[in-house]
């Protein structure tokens, strides 16, 4: 965690799984799960979502709290934001919401 | 009772003593806060305030304890008419130096699911964080506005 760059090859690599992004949809559902609770909602080993838990932490996106016995885990939006700080914020918002409208329309006329 | 909770956690490439500093000096937290600042004596059992540029109190409480540059844990209570009535939060944030980095962790939590207050507070924390570590490590805010996107329209 001591260099910028790798920092960021972390969190683009932790974002790049879907099963990764899909245990940060879970969280965002429901923050504070313990593993059990996690692995009931995956399609994966107890091991493998353990594993994919592991990389979201070491990118800190995901932060854990013991509480008795039990971790939970909880989403840690801090390195989104500064995603969103670098890469989207800097652009300018009208523009980028123009072309969120025509996505939409046209993507409704073709549905 | 249920309990809502966020945790937001941040390394940044500093000391304790100060971020500490950073914590609790209202110059400083100006700078971060989007013009916002605390006033309190930071010691356990006084009195703590978040007030705007304006000098309207947004948040009020006190602080439950202060171990610098270690731990520091606010009781908070949201000033708002539609707030206000779901009572105290508890807001800890703790410091523990990691190699070069430091590892902010903030902890704010509520007896009650849901919670408005937590998804009020929920969103601010990653920008103020955010704009706290670049300040402190860059010497420079990564944010102006709060919420640009309003500024945009």
């Amino acid at each position: 965690m001591s260099e910028p760059n790798r920092d960021a090859d972390l969190l683009f690599k932790a974002l790049a799984d879907p099963s990764r992004r899909k245990l940060l949809d879970l969280l965002h559902a429901h923050d504070g799960r313990t593993l059990n609770d996690l692995c009931e909602h995956l399609d994966m080993t107890r091991q493998a979502v353990t594993q994919h838990l592991d990389v979201l932490e070491a990118a800190n996106l995901v932060a854990t709290v013991r509480r008795g016995r039990e971790k939970l885990h909880f989403l840690n939006p801090v390195p989104l934001q500064e995603i969103y700080e670098r890469w989207i914020a800097k652009f300018e918002k009208p523009r980028l919401k123009a072309l969120n409208d025509l996505k939409r329309r046209l993507e409704k006329a073709h549905g | 009772m249920a309990r809502s909770t966020f945790v937001y956690v941040t390394y940044i490439r500093t000391t304790p003593e100060k971020l500490w500093k950073a914590l609790t000096d209202p110059a400083f937290q100006e700078q971060y806060w989007f013009g916002m600042h605390c006033e309190s004596g930071w010691t356990a059992g006084s009195p703590w305030k978040l007030v705007s540029s304006s000098g309207q109190v947004f948040d009020a409480g006190e602080i439950v304890a202060a171990e610098p540059p270690r731990r520091l844990v606010i009781r908070w209570e949201n000033q708002k008419p539609e707030l206000k009535p779901e009572g105290a939060s508890l807001c800890t944030m703790e410091l523990e130096a990691i190699g070069p980095t430091v590892k902010l962790s903030i902890t704010h939590s509520i007896e009650r699911e849901p919670s408005k207050l937590i998804a009020a507070v929920s969103g601010g924390w990653p920008k103020v964080i955010s704009n706290l570590k670049s300040l402190l490590e860059t010497g420079s805010i990564a944010l102006l506005e709060a919420y640009p996107s309003a500024q945009a329209r």
